[in-house]
């Protein structure tokens, strides 16, 4: 198991060194890590998400969160916000427990109902600036200009005065993702944002993301139901399954005999020859 | 019209319930809850009879069962399906609860009307003065739940990870709607407590101000609504809620008209470029 690698080969690529997930973490362990986990096991009522799982994520990176449906890939998200307990085991972010509303950390849920509301991209940032305190919903100049920052980091100024719910699929990524961003955070938590796309856009959608994360200079933790948008775009893979995780670069932890061993059952490794790849459990 | 006292008490009763009922209907608007709030006027209305069986004041037992339907309401919560049929089914068994005590009530014909259809003109000073100390407090209520409420309302997933405590906040919330029914129905009958409380804020939510105007925005139209409504009546003899139910329908077709078509050419727009 090699301690550094290169970025995931194509024309995207980054040369920043990843850490690579398993039983030694010790020996590559940075103090810049962003994210990292020490026989952490966490579930969800009587599901187990991860059972004794040590990884490390350094800073900077940006990781693609993948896992077959229900394997956890949320419940990871939420224990990082400190909204799913440990069970036990450690679990780091910059190097202290999650606290539930950590302004070091921006997320960006999953997004099950659209908004139907007639407001503005401006009043949707207000809503969720300082939203967990009591009060009234005024924004002061502070406050303003925090928006116009997020706005522009996200390159999502154009929204500001546009009806939310006349915006494309696209556009409102782009302002949830400004949204994000209010609390200048140096870790970003994104659950799924390509799922609403199809395949050409999906791509666009990816490097968006990552440009924007590399000029704020924040660490990506960005789950997918699909690997294909985020090969080229993502440093590293953090792979889910049965209790089980893997960390790495794609050419390590997406083949047959590690995802094989991940699942505990056999599983194939199909790759294309311009680059695209089909995991298939039928294969045996 | 203002040199009677009752016109003086309903101008004042029905200025009081407006400003809260106006805030509280537009949340309940963007919310998607505007059922839960007509449910909770029926509901109502079975405390408010029983009250009056037991020799009580109605709005005393409308308010209580009201306040608290609401909250038990909103602790239920959650985004269960099927919420509506559930709704439904108890605010028809309080609907029957309050025809049974209508029926043990021997001075049944008079209570029924003033409670269902709005009885403003004969408010009493003791009646007003109850409104008054409820709406201050209920305006000051709001004023503290308004800004997680907003966040829990607009995307209620970025909440619930912010720390934002949505179960508590659903219950106080329906716990203030309980009190703004108590209170609009004063003025317009439980039947019709919708068209107050309801109709000027979804009209100011269609309008898409941005909240910090939409608020009092929405607490003005109920104002203008409401006593609309009552120097109409004045005029044309007929009953107030009758007119403040047509000034709330008209007002919130009217919102939709000129919204929309804006709406179809800001889409022709981005289309275009």
């Amino acid at each position: 198991m090699s301690a550094n690698v290169d970025g995931v080969t194509g024309t995207m690529t980054m040369a920043r060194p990843v850490v690579t997930g398993g039983a030694s973490p010790d020996g590559v362990a940075q103090p810049t890590a962003a994210v990292s986990c020490r026989a952490l096991s966490i579930g969800h009522g009587e599901r187990v998400v991860l059972q004794s799982a040590s990884f490390s994520i350094p800073a900077g990176s940006f990781v693609g969160l993948l896992g077959p449906n229900g394997a956890g890939k949320t419940t990871f998200l939420r224990a990082l916000l400190g909204l799913t307990p440990v069970r036990s085991g450690e679990l780091h972010v910059f190097g202290a427990s999650p606290v539930c509303g950590d302004s070091n950390v921006g997320y960006m849920p999953q997004s099950r109902t659209p908004i139907r509301v007639r407001l503005t991209g401006r009043d949707m940032l207000a809503s969720s600036l300082h939203g967990e305190r009591w009060g009234l919903p005024l924004v002061r100049a502070e406050g303003a200009r925090r928006i116009d920052e997020a706005l522009h980091a996200a390159d999502a100024q154009d929204l500001a005065e546009r009806r939310i719910d006349a915006l494309s699929g696209g556009e409102l990524q782009r302002l949830r993702l400004a949204q994000a961003l209010l609390s200048a955070p140096r870790l970003l938590l994104l659950d799924e944002p390509l799922a609403s796309f199809d395949p050409v856009r999906m791509r666009e959608a990816a490097l968006q993301i990552r440009d924007v994360a590399r000029r704020a200079g924040a660490t990506v933790i960005c789950s997918a139901h699909d690997i294909d948008p985020l090969l080229g775009v993502m440093d590293s893979v953090l792979y889910i399954a049965r209790g089980r995780a893997r960390l790495g670069s794609v050419d390590e932890v997406i083949t047959s005999s590690a995802l094989s061993d991940l699942y505990g059952a056999p599983v194939e490794v199909y790759r294309s020859p311009r680059g695209g790849i089909f995991v298939s459990a039928d294969a045996a | 019209m203002l040199e009677y006292d009752f016109m003086r008490m309903a101008f004042a009763a029905s200025g009081c319930v407006a400003v809260l009922a106006g805030p509280v209907g537009w949340f309940l608007a963007l919310r998607g809850q505007s059922f839960a709030g007509h449910a909770l006027s029926h509901i109502g209305f079975a405390g408010a009879v029983g009250a009056a069986l037991l020799g009580w004041p109605p709005l005393a037992g409308l308010l209580v069962v009201a306040v608290a339907s609401g909250a038990g309401m909103g602790a239920l919560g959650g985004r269960a399906t099927g919420r509506d049929v559930a709704i439904g089914m108890i605010l028809s068994l309080a609907m029957g609860c309050g025809a049974l005590f209508l029926h043990l009530l021997t001075h049944s014909a008079m209570t029924a009307t003033a409670l269902l259809f709005g009885n403003v003109l004969g408010v009493t000073h003791g009646t007003l003065a109850s409104l008054a100390v409820i709406t201050a407090f209920s305006l000051a209520m709001l004023a503290f739940l308004s800004r997680p409420l907003l966040f829990a309302s607009l995307q209620p997933e970025l909440a619930e990870a912010r720390g934002v405590r949505m179960t508590l906040l659903s219950v106080l919330f329906l716990m203030l709607v309980g009190v703004a029914t108590a209170g609009c129905a004063q003025v317009t009958g439980v039947l019709l407590v919708f068209t107050l409380m309801v109709g000027p804020g979804a009209t100011i939510l269609r309008v898409g101000l941005s909240p910090a105007l939409a608020l009092p925005a929405a607490a003005v139209l109920a104002l203008a609504e409401a006593w609309g409504g009552l120097a109409l009546s004045w005029w044309s003899n007929a009953p107030a809620s009758f007119w403040i139910a047509v000034l709330s329908v008209v007002c919130f077709l009217v919102s939709g008209i000129p919204a929309q078509s804006l709406r179809f050419r800001r889409e022709g727009d981005a289309g275009s470029c």
